[in-house]
């Protein structure tokens, strides 16, 4: 049991993530020390979030390159509410970053079921009229820390057990991400229609439906997330989370997310996300000037999808290995 | 009656009619380029000035010239979304040599042969550990822009060999800068390499059918990464003009080009699913981005209002040829029920 949790790509993950936590912790034990670990978690909080939601996605074999965009269009339509009408609510402003975020998740997820159009597509498309909506909402212009209300900018930061809500939202997330991924029917038809979609079909799962499922909890999560960013970093704008994308499918492929789907799980992605959140951390502890991270980063994703196609012990993986297979499982 | 839904249904143009080759993709660009050179003259009257065309012609011969061999990846049912990262490595170490003071053809040659690196890198990758290009250019995408910002910092390099700067702000003849007339050659070439030759056949097969192709005795890997090197060069091409126009190198040159690039691609009509696709398409949506950016700009709209026209076209590109064959069944199915 022990053995096989260890050599599992997970165990094998977190032995990375460990060793590189405490080998920073030899040259500074500050970096270890309990309330700085709760920070690097927080601030790797949004990725982790964003990242769980992508999985579905990539489960179901397709991709979601609108997520950043999402979040500056949410962030900067809550943040815009907030500095015309600083009364309302801040439950209210949650529930319409939700809903803003689903409704965006929706129109991608509603092209890929009722059209059957490639996803890298659409969503690449969404990704520049979000964006592009962001501007035409703001006009171009920033809100800044001042224009938003205390209680915006203070939820995220309010510390229950010394861990801000941020934090804490992370980790409900993990848990009921965790159950329904493993424990209800709703999260197997994830595996199942990314898995073998014709399998699916027959066995009376809607697969087009649950790629919309895919996309609209992906824009749920990225609208709160939005929020989250905002409120974070007091201030909102047009490029807010430029080019974020790619470090939430980054995430999702370290941590073990097969790119064609069906094949990925809650505890690697989560893994994989604090992978990048700790080599961000540690790099100006020990010294390392602030522009390697991309390049290590990089080198990061290579070697674990070299490690993914070479490691056999999974039999969905050895399947990859032929390489025609690979390409028919593509193709469809 | 067969119209472009068809046409993107069936492999690639072999065996189409004239009449059917009317009503193609390439056809209905051909349409849209024109009404937008009509409403452009007409909304500004500087629209047609020769110079001002081809001033607008530098927004995108670099993005193009990438288009050009990123359609036969497409095609080949791979992708690279490295480019930019590649313009960006390129471009930095043309700098770093041209620091030492190498002569203008050494500085160009090194970005050239940098590009094809790292295309040579993608394509290893997939091709050895059978990897799917996407995830692989994601990675290479960090790596490669982020050696760029490992070289430069922020550092910006400015010094280049006098004569540099033909590449990318020289005359050719007239108004015909040698940025378009190189974009003209390429695309003839390219033209040839997919439409006229072996290599191009094969290239269909790959895309249409890896097993069945590679059963048929095409060598598929090796095929591929041919494919990958050959857009790693034009990246390294681009890098020569962009780096030469701009004058100077920093590592976050050409910053979201990729995205660019693939939206020309898939705007000429290329299946994203591979398989089909010619270069008549893309060298026309390059055309047609490159007018509704430049008429824009001459009325003053912002170019990030641009990106939404350029996403909007992107999504109704892919959805109309589904909603009208929809439409179609639906309409066959009425008139089942009616007899």
């Amino acid at each position: 049991m022990l053995k096989r949790l260890i050599y599992s790509r997970e165990g094998v993950l977190s032995i990375i993530v460990l060793a590189m936590f405490f080998g920073v912790g030899v040259i500074s034990p500050d970096f270890i020390s309990l309330s700085n670990s709760a920070s690097i978690f927080n601030d790797t909080s949004i990725l982790i979030m964003l990242a769980l939601g992508q999985m579905l996605v990539i489960l179901t074999r397709c991709i979601d390159l609108s997520v950043a965009a999402n979040v500056a269009f949410t962030g900067m339509f809550v943040a815009m509410v907030n500095q015309y009408f600083p009364e309302l609510p801040m439950a209210l402003l949650i529930f319409l970053s939700l809903f803003i975020g689903a409704l965006l998740g929706a129109i991608n997820g509603l092209f890929v079921w009722l059209l059957k159009v490639p996803s890298i597509v659409i969503t690449l498309g969404t990704m520049s009229i979000y964006r592009g909506a962001t501007f035409l909402l703001s006009d171009g212009a920033w809100v800044n820390s001042h224009q938003m209300s205390e209680s915006f900018i203070g939820l995220p930061r309010y510390e229950i057990l010394s861990m801000p809500v941020l934090g804490w939202m992370a980790i409900a997330a993990i848990i009921l991400f965790f159950w329904a991924m493993k424990f209800s029917v709703w999260g197997r038809n994830f595996y199942s229609a990314g898995g073998n979609p014709m399998a699916a079909f027959y066995s009376g799962v809607n697969v087009g439906k649950v790629q919309f499922y895919a996309f609209l909890v992906s824009g749920t999560l990225s609208g709160l997330c939005g929020y989250l960013w905002v409120s974070r970093f007091a201030v909102a704008y047009v490029d807010v989370a430029n080019g974020f994308e790619l470090q939430v499918i980054a995430a999702c492929v370290i941590g073990g997310v097969s790119i064609v789907g069906g094949l990925g799980s809650v505890v690697g992605c989560v893994i994989g996300a604090l992978f990048i959140g700790v080599v961000n951390n540690a790099l100006p502890i020990i010294g390392v000037s602030p522009f390697w991270q991309m390049a290590i980063s990089g080198l990061v994703i290579i070697i674990a999808v070299i490690a993914n196609a070479t490691s056999d012990k999974d039999k969905a993986r050895i399947i990859l290995r032929n390489p025609n297979a690979n390409d028919e499982i593509r193709a469809n | 009656m067969d119209t472009t839904i068809k046409k993107s249904a069936t492999p690639d143009s072999m065996f189409t009619s004239k009449l059917q080759g009317l009503l193609r993709w390439e056809s209905f660009l051909v349409l849209i380029v024109f009404l937008v050179c009509v409403m452009n003259s007409y909304l500004s009257p500087y629209f047609l000035d020769p110079w001002n065309l081809s001033d607008a012609t530098f927004n995108f011969t670099e993005k193009a010239l990438i288009a050009l061999p990123m359609a036969m990846l497409i095609i080949a049912k791979e992708i690279d979304i490295s480019v930019a990262a590649i313009i960006s490595l390129s471009s930095t170490l043309m700098g770093l040599v041209a620091q030492m003071g190498a002569p203008v053809y050494v500085v160009a040659f090194v970005g050239v042969f940098v590009g094809a690196g790292c295309g040579l890198v993608n394509g290893v990758l997939v091709t050895r550990f059978n990897i799917p290009s996407i995830v692989v250019t994601i990675g290479t995408m960090s790596l490669f822009r982020g050696i760029s910002y490992i070289l430069l910092g922020d550092q910006v390099i400015r010094e280049y060999p006098d004569g540099f700067e033909f590449f990318g702000q020289g005359y050719v003849y007239w108004v015909f800068s040698f940025e378009l007339v190189l974009f003209a050659f390429f695309a003839l070439v390219f033209y040839w390499l997919l439409h006229r030759t072996t290599f191009g056949r094969y290239t269909y097969a790959i895309g249409n059918n890896p097993t069945a192709s590679y059963y048929s005795g095409i060598k598929v890997n090796k095929h591929r990464l041919i494919l990958f090197t050959l857009v790693g060069i034009m990246s390294g091409v681009a890098a020569v003009l962009l780096t030469s126009r701009l004058g100077s190198t920093r590592p976050s040159i050409a910053m979201g080009w990729e995205l660019s690039i693939i939206t020309m691609v898939v705007l000429g009509g290329v299946s994203i699913l591979g398989g089909s696709g010619t270069i008549a398409g893309v060298v026309l949506a390059v055309i047609l981005m490159g007018l509704v950016t430049f008429g824009m700009g001459l009325l003053n709209i912002p170019g990030i209002v641009m990106t939404i026209i350029v996403g909007v076209m992107l999504i109704t590109v892919v959805s109309l040829p589904v909603l009208i064959a929809m439409y179609k069944t639906s309409l066959k199915r009425k008139e089942a029920k009616a007899l």
